[in-house]
């Protein structure tokens, strides 16, 4: 059989697996409207998808993924609770690297459901579990859930809390902000002489441009603010970084974010999320012994996890991306719902990567 | 069974390139009329001139289709994936300087860094329901020097010529462009971003690490490189 023959009838297997557990099958269109997809993820996704256009409709994605189009889909006309699976080809940029294909098929599992998080997690992930078969895979897992609530939790302005959880994702960017609102680097001077002049909006450079004086002064106004809060304490800091160092086997991570939560009482909820998904997942017959955790986990991907994230990877073959991946997502069904939301979460599976590991292919 | 020599088919960047080859003893010529993109060379046997727009030269040398070509850095490191593994730095020709640079309206006095671009571009996006606009034709170079730097917010508008006219005009906030002087720039209000340049760029000469060598073309090549040095 060819190639692309086995993969499309490992994924149909998958596929019917997923039914099986009670998903609709749905489908996706492969050319995406562009819109939606740049507002989402900004410039990023250039790099990361496909475009192209014609006169009618203006720039269109080839999918990059499916989490996106089954959202809007569950979003528009969806009843609730809902589970889909779907499964087809994804088409990815590469820029850098032409060992990593451009085009490969996944197959993937959502679970819409406000009833009971935890079990919904658990379900994803006992059920992606289950279609990876005997291979030995390590999985990591994480919870983006818990440093979105520490960040919230700090005590300092809400401007700077606001510019942290933007950049949770990015996490170069939040060090270096972190850094700056704890007073570990310094302001740049000339931020510092801008702030000095009596009234830094008078000057005589033409106003140009859409954005308006009001916005500069504004801008001003928050650097102000900026410079006269007091900076976010090294205690704060230091908790901050203990929490993105917490890996570790799950039941020793839930103790080690317990201990933390004692002098970070924001994460108290976050941790009790966890220890409830534990249950569950002990609950759905996976190992939570052996299970690895890691904080920081999933902060690198692209940004729509917020809670749970789990990733399998093939043990010794680093060079491999991982073989499923999936996690929470309730803050893109706010986005992409227009004023409504319903707890989301996700993952999938490439049939491909499966059968190479197999060495089916 | 000629080595080709791709060099840019107008303007300044031409006049330099054949002074340059000049000062080491190669004479390029363009031959014909005005028009006509055909050039001679005289100094060193078996290395034919092919006249070329600099932004082709890249694609032209990644496929092989030619041996040599002078262009700037900008170009190569915008238009060619891996530019490392296509193509090999022969000589810095010490001409043609240019930095690749961010640059926002002077009247933004709260803007210096990339710091504040992406707090700027936050509040923007809040405020007009869009993303700030980059106008630039260097997409992949600014993106990706805008992705490590974790900003976030923007979006790169394309603008193939006048680009520092376009913040006035209103169809974008912000401008990446190459500049030498920075004159244009300050002509049109605009200042450049304090963090440095993207990249810095000159005129270079390339050769081609996928394009086919004979024998015979090697030693063509070894000597003309060597009249070079």
């Amino acid at each position: 059989m060819p190639k692309k023959a086995k993969i499309r009838a490992r994924a149909a297997a998958l596929k019917t697996m997923f039914e099986d557990a009670g998903a609709n099958p749905v489908e996706t269109s492969l050319l995406q409207p562009a819109e939606v997809l740049l507002d989402l993820y900004g410039e990023d996704i250039r790099a990361r998808a496909y475009v192209t256009s014609d006169a009618l409709r203006g720039e269109q994605m080839l999918r990059p993924d499916f989490t996106v189009p089954v959202v809007q889909m569950h979003m528009d006309h969806g009843a609730e609770p809902a589970r889909y699976t779907y499964a087809g080809e994804v088409f990815r940029r590469q820029e850098d690297d032409p060992s990593k294909p451009n085009e490969y098929a996944q197959v993937g599992y959502e679970v819409f459901d406000r009833e009971n998080p935890a079990a919904a997690d658990a379900e994803v992930f006992a059920l992606i579990r289950k279609g990876l078969g005997d291979l030995d895979l390590r999985a990591a897992t994480g919870d983006i859930g818990i440093l979105m609530a520490a960040v919230s939790g700090l005590n300092t302005t809400q401007r700077r809390k606001d510019a942290l959880l933007r950049h949770i994702w990015r996490p170069r960017r939040f060090r270096a902000l972190l850094d700056r609102f704890s007073g570990r680097t310094p302001a740049p001077q000339a931020r510092m002489a801008m702030l000095a002049k009596p009234d830094p909006m008078t000057h005589d450079f033409p106003r140009i441009g859409l954005r308006s004086d009001a916005e500069v002064a504004a801008r001003i106004e928050a650097l102000k603010e900026d410079a006269e809060a007091a900076p976010i304490t090294a205690n704060e800091v230091a908790l901050i970084e203990a929490l993105l160092g917490v890996r570790e086997k799950l039941p020793y991570a839930l103790e080690h974010l317990r201990d933390i939560a004692v002098d970070m009482p924001a994460i108290t909820e976050a941790v009790y999320c966890l220890k409830d998904r534990m249950d569950a997942l002990q609950a759905q017959g996976i190992d939570v012994d052996a299970l690895e955790f890691e904080a920081s986990y999933g902060r690198t991907s692209m940004e729509y996890y917020d809670g749970f994230v789990f990733g399998f990877y093939a043990e010794g073959r680093p060079d491999l991306p991982p073989v499923a991946t999936g996690g929470r997502y309730d803050a893109l069904t706010r986005v992409l719902g227009q004023g409504r939301e319903i707890p989301a979460v996700g993952g999938v599976i490439r049939p491909g990567l499966l059968l190479e590991l197999e060495g089916a292919l | 069974m000629t080595i080709k020599l791709g060099v840019p088919s107008k303007g300044r960047l031409m006049d330099k390139t054949f002074d340059w080859f000049r000062a080491r003893g190669v004479s390029l010529a363009r031959t014909g009329s005005d028009r006509e993109y055909a050039g001679a060379v005289e100094g060193v046997d078996g290395v034919e001139l092919v006249l070329l727009s600099a932004g082709e030269i890249p694609r032209e040398l990644a496929t092989g289709r030619i041996h040599l070509g002078v262009t700037g850095t900008d170009l190569v490191r915008e238009k060619l994936a891996r530019w490392e593994q296509q193509v090999e730095e022969v000589a810095l020709l010490g001409f043609g300087q240019a930095d690749l640079i961010l640059a926002v309206p002077n009247c933004w006095v709260d803007v210096d860094t990339l710091d504040d671009l992406d707090a700027a571009s936050a509040a923007f996006r809040a405020r007009h329901g869009f993303r700030l606009r980059i106008a630039t034709k260097y997409h992949r170079l600014v993106r990706e020097y805008l992705q490590d730097n974790g900003v976030a917010d923007y979006q790169l508008v394309d603008s193939q010529g006048a680009t520092e006219g376009v913040v006035k005009n209103e169809t974008a906030e912000a401008i990446a462009d190459i500049t030498s002087t920075g004159e244009t720039l300050r002509a049109n209000h605009l200042k450049i971003m304090s963090d440095g340049p993207i990249l810095k760029s000159q005129a270079t000469l390339w050769r081609s690490r996928v394009a086919t060598y004979s024998d015979a073309d090697r030693l063509v090549l070894s000597k003309l490189l060597d009249t070079l040095r």
